[in-house]
């Protein structure tokens, strides 16, 4: 276990450095400069050398990269072109709400998915297995930023159950939670509709195997049966997607957090992205990769735990 | 003997695309206290079906829709799901054929053994700990409280049969259902685990219903022969009757087909044809296509169970002439 933990580690490390590396290259290749940016259309040439001098953007680019790789190994991931704010502070300050949104839309993802995939193979061709699996596909087909617009038509505009968006409140109070649920419903539609159409299918699996027909031939009550037996077998493979989506959670709240105005790390990334922000968009890029590997490392680390017969050592 | 199952007339159907096929058509026979009857027959032949339908452990699609099973003379089929769970693992108990899958993989051996303890015998958790070492012990595993903590994937197929055995046998069933349980097994411990079912039935006093397709498995373990074909039971008899004086031709032909160390020269004598498919229609005997004595009454007639002997009956038309034949000339 600490081994693998300590090779993760190392891979994360050697990953960091090439997604670095590419951000750097394509923000470099990419049409824009930050310094007219920063300087507005009003900017004389002269102005915009200077502050073009200023950031360090009239170095060669391979020194501007060492420059910046010197910096993050330090603990210091630069400072904003825009606001010149520090990039772990904006980061830090911002990542909060998308880490409630990503968590949030999981839960509401893994409940609804495992139990409609469950209750789906258990009574397979019922009325039930076939809407949800109808749901399920709608689900996976439907674009977040319309799912999320008709949302907050229908129960905010119309109902005016909840708020239109942002998110301000802590997460544990009723009004956090109202301004939560509609976000998360929008972001973990996709999710819960992928993980209700695995657990169906291996739980359809698992259902037939041969060690079920021995639990049933023990006299062990249904109910256990389906829930201790089965469930256990069929979450291997389930795990595996939830771990998958949630990294993609973490990156992939940027339409979400665009829709319902939640000042998340998304935002951060596209409006960094818009004013050739540099030091951000790295910032941003570096933290959701970062993310990705460590879920990862985590969802190896359950496989352990639930299935015996995986062992790290 | 006090009778201890008593299987009548049963049929046993699939819904399939191709609509109702039956995998067993009308079956009789019983089992007595301390008795082993071995079911015998190809792969197919609804050996399997028939102890699953016992057991009430039939797939989704397939379902009993005739004929009875007594149970110490209760009715077996008419029990609703929960009635027969009662009965499952605590009075009937199974051991299949599969050592390596059999065994719920997540869960230690010593959870898989606790478990119809605590259901059945209302056992707290340290209880059922304590008697599943015992039932290790009886089953020959070595170290059983360790064995109790490791997992199924930690041990090997012959273990994981006992292990399977003394799950069968936690709650002291008075009927066992054997369904190929050796078959994956090599044959030094092959020939353990049968050593072991037969201990254990003497000790308890356990009526054996034993599936098998091997003929060396019968002369070893069996009271009583039943062999099947094609949905149906085609003859049955002690084991004296059936290896000494088969009577149909299609036990003479298993017989003939278990290869002879003493008989150098002598090829397999292996039946023509293949088993039919549950959907194939055949008038008359189900077995005339492969029978080399079929007559044209053979093709239009199906053969009641004719009496050889006392416990000795087979379902074939070649009796019919031999009883004639024997009532002609008394002797």
């Amino acid at each position: 276990m600490i081994g693998l933990i300590i090779r993760r580690f190392f891979q994360l490390v050697l990953l960091l450095i090439g997604i670095s590396f590419i951000v750097f290259m394509s923000m470099y290749l990419a049409p824009g400069d930050p310094a007219s940016v920063i300087g507005g259309p009003t900017a004389s040439e002269s102005d915009i050398a200077a502050i073009r001098e200023d950031l360090g953007l009239n170095k060669p680019v391979l020194v501007q990269y060492f420059d910046y790789m010197k910096n993050v190994v330090q603990g210091n991931l630069g400072y904003s072109f825009q606001t010149n704010q520090s990039v772990s502070d904006a980061i830090f300050t911002r990542f909060p709400n998308t880490l409630n949104l990503a968590i949030a839309s999981m839960v509401v993802a893994v409940i609804l998915g495992v139990s409609a995939g469950i209750i789906s193979a258990i009574k397979q061709n019922s009325w039930f297995d076939i809407s949800s699996t109808t749901v399920a596909l709608a689900g996976i087909s439907i674009p977040n930023f319309w799912l999320g617009t008709m949302l907050i038509l229908l129960f905010s505009v119309t109902l005016g159950w909840f708020p239109v968006g942002g998110l301000n409140a802590p997460f544990y109070t009723i009004e956090g939670m109202k301004q939560l649920i509609l976000p998360a419903i929008t972001l973990g539609t996709a999710s819960a509709a992928m993980i209700a159409r695995m657990s169906r299918s291996t739980m359809l699996e698992v259902i037939r195997a041969d060690y079920i027909r021995t639990a049933k031939a023990k006299g062990v009550k249904q109910k256990t049966v389906i829930w201790v037996h089965a469930l256990r077998n069929a979450m291997i493979p389930v795990i595996t997607v939830i771990g998958m989506n949630f990294g993609a959670l973490l990156g992939g709240t940027i339409i979400t957090e665009q829709v319902f105005a939640i000042n998340g790390v998304g935002r951060l990334m596209i409006d960094a992205i818009a004013a050739r922000d540099f030091p951000m968009v790295q910032g941003t890029v570096l933290l959701v990769a970062a993310l990705f590997v460590v879920v990862n490392l985590i969802v190896d680390i359950i496989y352990s735990v639930i299935d015996p017969r995986i062992s790290y050592d | 003997m006090e009778q201890l199952l008593q299987v009548n007339d049963l049929v046993t159907q699939f819904r399939t695309a191709e609509g109702n096929l039956s995998a067993v058509r009308g079956v009789s026979f019983s089992v007595n206290k301390g008795e082993t009857l071995c079911v015998v027959g190809e792969s197919g032949c609804g050996k399997s079906i028939t102890s699953l339908s016992i057991m009430g452990l039939l797939p989704s699609n397939g379902a009993i829709t005739g004929g009875s099973i007594l149970f110490n003379d209760e009715e077996l089929t008419t029990k609703t799901e929960d009635q027969l769970r009662r009965l499952r693992g605590n009075q009937i108990s199974m051991i299949f054929q599969e050592p390596m899958t059999a065994l719920n993989p997540v869960f230690t051996i010593g959870y898989q053994l606790r478990e119809p303890l605590m259901i059945h015998r209302n056992m707290t958790k340290n209880e059922a700990s304590r008697k599943a070492v015992e039932l290790l012990e009886e089953v020959g595993i070595p170290d059983p409280v360790k064995k109790l903590k490791q997992f199924p994937h930690e041990l090997s197929g012959g273990m994981r049969q006992r292990v399977m055995i003394a799950m069968a046998l936690a709650c002291k069933p008075s009927l066992l259902i054997a369904d190929e349980p050796t078959t994956a097994l090599d044959v030094t411990i092959q020939a353990e685990i049968l050593d072991l079912i037969d201990d254990l039935k003497r000790d308890m006093d356990m009526g054996v219903v034993f599936v098998t397709h091997d003929m060396g498995v019968v002369a070893e373990i069996a009271d009583r022969v039943m062999v099947m074909y094609a949905g149906e039971v085609v003859e049955i008899g002690n084991v004296e009757d059936i290896f000494n004086d088969p009577q149909h031709p299609y036990t003479k032909g298993l017989l003939a087909s278990v290869p002879n160390i003493d008989e150098e020269s002598k090829t397999f004598d292996a039946i023509p044809g293949t088993l039919p498919n549950l959907n194939e229609k055949i008038d008359g005997c189900r077995f005339h296509p492969r029978c080399p004595f079929a007559t044209d009454k053979c093709r239009e007639q199906s053969p009641p169970a004719f009496s050889v002997g006392e416990t000795h009956q087979s379902k074939c038309w070649l009796q019919e002439v031999n009883n004639n034949v024997e009532s002609a000339n008394p002797s």
